[in-house]
């Protein structure tokens, strides 16, 4: 295993974090850069500070994962901390909870997001179980990275959102970043939990720059957060989502219509409170996601908020969603897909109420 | 092949017959060492672990029948390949069995009573591993716990745990499965990392011959011992009726893999002599010759045969007797007073860390009960 001094030295030099001592940042504090390279400096970081955090999956040690999010990761800190594991995603989760009991931090990357059914017993019925099962005496720090979503015109497997079937799940915590400061910052939240936790990567956001602050997080991990204000309707959404809901809300604002836009950032816990202000605020709330409605985030959401919030609201709550059919070829993704118009023509709907 | 022609195959590892005679020969020579330097307080440990537990397997299925237990999962038959392997370990290693382990549990200090409070819903889990020689607690789904054997295994490894040299610090891991397992992709999947990462692991495979209703013949068409070969894995098939051959074989696998020459595999050949668990009835799958077959060559009476021979005198066996009847009484006794569990285990151990809906379901549930109790409840009963 790496010498825990010399990478953290190493990351340092590199300029890619403020290493063991947040106190003294070597980089500046504000930088511009890609939400997959602010996981990656997120990720770094995390390593540098603590010795027990593991990084492993498919091709993430020389080529750096197909995305490259854990790229220079293992140059740096040795194939015993960025380990490239055989192809099997259940032998990957299983064994990261072997590690997890030997003390370790893994944190797993999963290649697409419709390779995680391999996965999904060892997810679901061990990872997710395994602190209730020994009644506590036993955590799981477990991140499982996933890179979900679509937009990048890809073949079967590779576009889709399946974080209900996580979220479902007593056990795990999800969670899903919308910008690179939020990626960075999220990804050391996560990995500092001592539950397991689902990180879904918007993979159209990887490369869209944005600014990261590296002297403070923005919000908690699992705070919902508005990220535009507006008085007659509310849009929520997570991760790519957020910024179609903001174009949208730019639409508006410019059609004279006020919409408050909140960043969901956590589907397990949902942090209520600031959506449930926002819609006592607007009165219309409209939910928006890349996955299908049926049985979604989005539909757990709208009942919560007709059961809290029933006498604020002005309109039903109404979910812009995925079809209910398997996410289609990628020439038709973009009628697949929510997008700016059709959250406003959800907006249109609550509004005329 | 048939379960007979497989236990009968050349190279299986016997050192002791069935009669209970120690087989000295070329082929013995290799492992009879571990056993000439038992002595015969180890010998009768392994003796006594064997009958506690058969005693034990006869009380709880007693209590099963009786209504006291939601399920009880037999171990009669498997006995000796257990204790075999459960005394080749040392303190220092982790053991990850699946759920019919009752011989090796009872060896590493977990108390029977916490088995059956996870059998008569008490709990899913029963005991802390760190406070029973890391023996880790029952997996229910198959093979998924080889997994977590391995990547314990891996650490262990990252950790420099093994391979230093110093047989009295170096770790290993036993991971415990059955013939149905070796189906199960996630075994496939440990033994292809295991090789990878050279852990220092045992892969314990006991081959009762029967997953639930399915003969060993469905699951492979070949040895499955030969299956490890496959993936890189030195392996042994033994005598799994046979505590001396688990024993020495198992010892000979765990020194190599603490010592860092990476895992090994052993077949233990045996037989469920009793049923897959309380809900099963074997009468409707498999044969009674097949059945005698086996009890003759019982891993118990074998033992005890080649103890008396020894010169192991009556009272040895009558105060066990006495202990074992002692065992069944005090785990009736415990197990039927049990407390019911506290509602708050439901919610208190689902995360590590505070979550809003633990808290507001238990709240609920707490106030919802008063409600019962005969003070006034919510009107809608809803969170």
């Amino acid at each position: 295993m790496t010498d825990v001094t010399t990478t953290t030295a190493a990351a340092q030099a590199d300029g890619a974090g403020s290493g063991a001592d947040a106190a003294a940042p070597t980089r500046a504090s504000l930088e511009t850069m890609p939400l997959g390279k602010a996981i990656n400096a997120g990720l770094r970081r995390a390593m540098a500070d603590d010795p027990r955090v593991l990084l492993m999956g498919e091709d993430i040690g020389t080529l750096g994962g197909v995305f490259r999010v854990t790229e220079g990761l293992q140059a740096e800190f040795g194939e015993g901390r960025v380990v490239d594991t055989p192809l099997a995603e259940s032998g990957i989760i299983g064994t990261a909870i072997g590690l997890a009991m030997g003390g370790f931090r893994p944190v797993v990357e999963i290649q697409f997001d419709g390779f995680i059914y391999p996965g999904f017993d060892q997810i679901v019925s061990q990872l997710a179980k395994m602190t209730n099962r020994h009644e506590g005496s036993v955590t799981m720090p477990v991140v499982i990275r996933v890179p979900y979503g679509g937009h990048i015109g890809a073949v079967e497997h590779h576009q889709e959102s399946p974080e209900a079937y996580f979220a479902h799940t007593g056990g795990l915590r999800v969670v899903s970043p919308s910008t690179p400061h939020d990626a960075y910052w999220m990804i050391q939240e996560a990995i500092a939990s001592n539950d397991p936790v689902m990180f879904f990567e918007p993979k159209s956001r990887y490369w869209p720059k944005g600014e990261v602050d590296f002297s403070a997080p923005h919000a908690p991990l699992h705070a919902s957060r508005v990220v535009r204000t507006g008085t007659e309707v509310t849009l929520l959404g997570h991760g790519a989502m957020v910024s179609v809901l903001l174009q949208a809300a730019e639409i508006a604002a410019a059609e004279g219509i006020s919409a408050e836009v909140v960043d969901l950032r956590s589907l397990s816990p949902i942090d209520y409170a600031p959506i449930l202000e926002s819609v006592r605020k607007t009165g219309r709330l409209v939910v928006a996601q890349e996955a299908p409605g049926f049985v979604s985030v989005g539909s757990e959401i709208a009942a919560t908020v007709a059961e809290k919030a029933f006498y604020s609201l002005e309109a039903p709550v109404l979910r812009v969603s995925g079809f209910d059919t398997p996410f289609p070829p990628a020439k038709l993704e973009t009628l697949y897909l929510p997008d700016a118009d059709r959250v406003l023509e959800a907006v249109d709907r609550a509004l005329a109420y | 092949m048939s379960s007979s022609e497989a236990g009968e195959r050349a190279g299986t590892v016997q050192l002791l017959t069935p009669t209970g005679e120690l087989v000295r020969t070329d082929a013995t020579a290799e492992y009879l060492p571990w056993v000439d330097a038992l002595s015969d307080d180890q010998l009768r440990a392994m003796h006594r672990d064997m009958v506690l537990t058969r005693r034990f397997d006869r009380e709880a299925a007693a209590l099963a029948r009786q209504g006291q237990l939601a399920l009880w999962v037999p171990s009669h038959g498997q006995e000796g390949a257990q204790v075999g392997v459960a005394h080749a370990t040392r303190p220092q290693d982790h053991l990850f069995p699946s759920y019919r382990e009752h011989a090796v549990a009872l060896a590493r200090g977990v108390d029977p009573v916490d088995i059956l409070r996870l059998l008569r819903g008490h709990t899913h889990g029963g005991w802390v591993p760190a406070e029973h020689q890391n023996f880790h607690v029952y997996t229910l789904v198959i093979g998924s716990q080889t997994l977590h054997a391995t990547g314990y295994a891996m650490g262990l490894g990252l950790d420099g745990k093994s391979g230093t040299g110093d047989p009295e610090v170096d770790q290993a891991v036993v991971t415990f499965f059955g013939d149905g397992a070796t189906s199960q992709g996630d075994v496939s999947e440990a033994m292809v990392f295991a090789a990878s990462f050279q852990t220092p692991e045992l892969f314990f495979l006991q081959n009762n011959q029967w997953a639930i209703s399915v003969p060993v013949s469905r699951q492979s068409r070949t040895p499955l011992v030969d299956r490890a070969a496959g993936f890189g894995l030195p392996a042994t098939r033994i005598d799994g009726n046979d505590v001396l051959a688990s024993y020495a074989v198992s010892r000979r696998d765990l020194d190599a893999a603490r010592s860092g020459s990476g895992p090994r595999f052993i077949e233990a050949m045996t037989y469920r002599i009793g049923a897959h668990t309380s809900s099963d009835d074997p009468t409707k799958y498999r044969r009674d010759d097949e059945l005698q077959s086996w009890i003759a060559r019982d891993p118990i009476d074998r033992f005890a045969a080649f103890l008396r021979a020894r010169g192991e005198g009556d009272a040895f066996f009558a105060d066990l007797e006495t202990e074992g009847d002692d065992l069944g009484h005090d785990v009736r006794t415990r197990t039927t007073s049990l407390p019911s569990p506290d509602p708050s285990l439901m919610f208190d151990h689902v995360y590590s860390e505070p979550h809003p809906l633990m808290r507001e379901q238990h709240e609920w549930l707490t106030h919802y009960e008063q409600g019962l109790g005969g003070t006034a409840g919510p009107a809608g009963g809803r969170a």
